[in-house]
């Protein structure tokens, strides 16, 4: 294939590259194409061209398939591209469309030279021109992917914070469903804080857990066991009176001690390290003091 | 090392466990245990597993199974020093150990067999008032 027809392609793209270039940025900035607004012309423009580019470069050295070596580089840009858009909120559809405008302005070009050899090329540039822009997809869709992955992540490490609330308490505030992945992590960051802080009691807070079933307090009860192991007592707290109905009307047992509150369940830990609350002074006559 | 040694403080029998338990050592150890306490009346065990890196289910049984022999000779099992990963492990191998107190370790360990011991001391001095009345 690499032939004059090559290189007479390669020369004809070369000449043309102004015209298609501008017919491409025109279809890419085109009144039903999403793609305005939200990139800058100048940055689409060194896209497009850079894209031309590689293109020619790939093509020179006769390769004809978008998965071989010399597309290497070309696979790169594209891929860097289509993950900057997967970040700024492109659709795929969008990313994909980048690609494919430059189909018209290429086939036409080729064609507009009026030599049957050359218009035999443009069937299969476009061939490979569908494929890459099947490549940005692959790439749109795994980026997408990982930053829903990072972000799942991030939740579950931001919604299992263990905070001490006095010296050997510790307080565990679940928000969010328990499953059993996040289960493990909220065991194993609760058992390292008892070990770290040295407590003797855990109060597991579960005011922002939306339902409790029988799965939710099965991980519950696993948790308290490992606690309970360690040689730490738990309370439950934060039950909420509907969430107590439906554990009922489920048949679930919670074998463990339960506050209605946070600040109930606080104060019975207190009381079984030997601790209390009291007021420093009496509280001082309200109305007289203020004015 | 074919036998972990059993020391005794007090009214209670000491253990720690220093090497990975295989499971001729665990059943040496209970045997032994069950011994000690006979021969020395012992009211508390402590077993210190703070070493201890890998428990199976045998390890587990074996624990338990200390616990309900030494709670027929009228003495306290008190497991401390249980790492997170062990106790996850325990858990999701279905080995609650309901029978075992536990604590962090071994200086509440202690204090928990020692407020026993003082407890049946107290019993015995009622006792002994009750027979001289």
């Amino acid at each position: 294939m690499v032939t004059d027809s090559s290189d007479a392609l390669l020369s004809v793209l070369a000449k043309e590259e102004p015209r298609i270039l501008r017919s491409w940025l025109e279809s890419l900035n085109a009144g039903d194409s999403p793609q305005t607004g939200r990139i800058r012309d100048a940055e689409l423009r060194t896209q497009a061209q850079a894209m031309l580019q590689h293109l020619r470069d790939a093509l020179g050295s006769g390769a004809s398939d978008a998965k071989s070596e010399a597309f290497a580089p070309l696979r790169d840009m594209l891929g860097d591209i289509s993950r900057s858009r997967a970040l700024q909120g492109f659709t795929p559809a969008e990313t994909a469309h980048f690609i494919l405008a430059a189909k018209d302005p290429i086939v036409e070009a080729l064609n507009g030279t009026g030599d049957p050899s050359l218009a035999a090329r443009a069937w299969p540039i476009s061939r490979l021109l569908d494929q890459l822009s099947l490549h940005t997809m692959e790439v749109f869709l795994a980026s997408r992917e990982e930053v829903i992955g990072r972000q799942g992540q991030e939740i579950a490490e931001l919604s299992t914070p263990v905070v001490q609330l006095w010296d050997g308490i510790l307080a565990l505030p679940l928000i969010g469903t328990l499953d059993s992945s996040r289960t493990s992590v909220v065991m194993e960051n609760l058992l390292q804080a008892i070990v770290d802080e040295e407590a003797e009691i855990a109060i597991i807070d579960i005011t922002g857990v939306p339902t409790v079933d029988t799965l939710v307090a099965q991980h519950l009860l696993k948790t308290i066991a490992a606690a309970r192991l360690m040689g730490a007592d738990c309370i439950v707290s934060g039950i909420r009176p509907q969430i107590a109905q439906t554990m009922v009307h489920l048949g679930v047992e919670l074998n463990v001690v339960s506050k209605a509150t946070l600040a109930d369940a606080f104060a019975l830990a207190l009381r079984r390290t030997g601790r209390a609350v009291v007021r420093a002074k009496a509280p001082a006559p309200t109305g007289e003091d203020r004015t | 090392m074919d036998r972990i040694p059993i020391l005794k403080l007090g009214g209670a029998l000491i253990v720690t466990i220093q090497v990975d338990m295989h499971d001729r050592l665990a059943l040496a150890l209970e045997e032994d245990l069950t011994a000690k306490i006979a021969s020395t009346g012992a009211r508390g065990v402590l077993i210190d597993i703070s070493a201890l890196e890998i428990v199976d289910s045998f390890i587990g049984r074996m624990l338990d199974n200390i616990a309900a022999v030494s709670r027929v000779l009228d003495a306290d099992t008190v497991v401390v020093g249980m790492r997170p990963a062990v106790a996850i492990t325990l858990v999701e191998l279905g080995l609650e150990l309901t029978g075992i107190k536990t604590a962090l370790n071994i200086e509440r360990g202690m204090a928990l067999i020692r407020s026993r011991l003082d407890e049946s001391k107290d019993e015995a001095r009622s006792a002994r008032a009750r027979r001289e009345d």
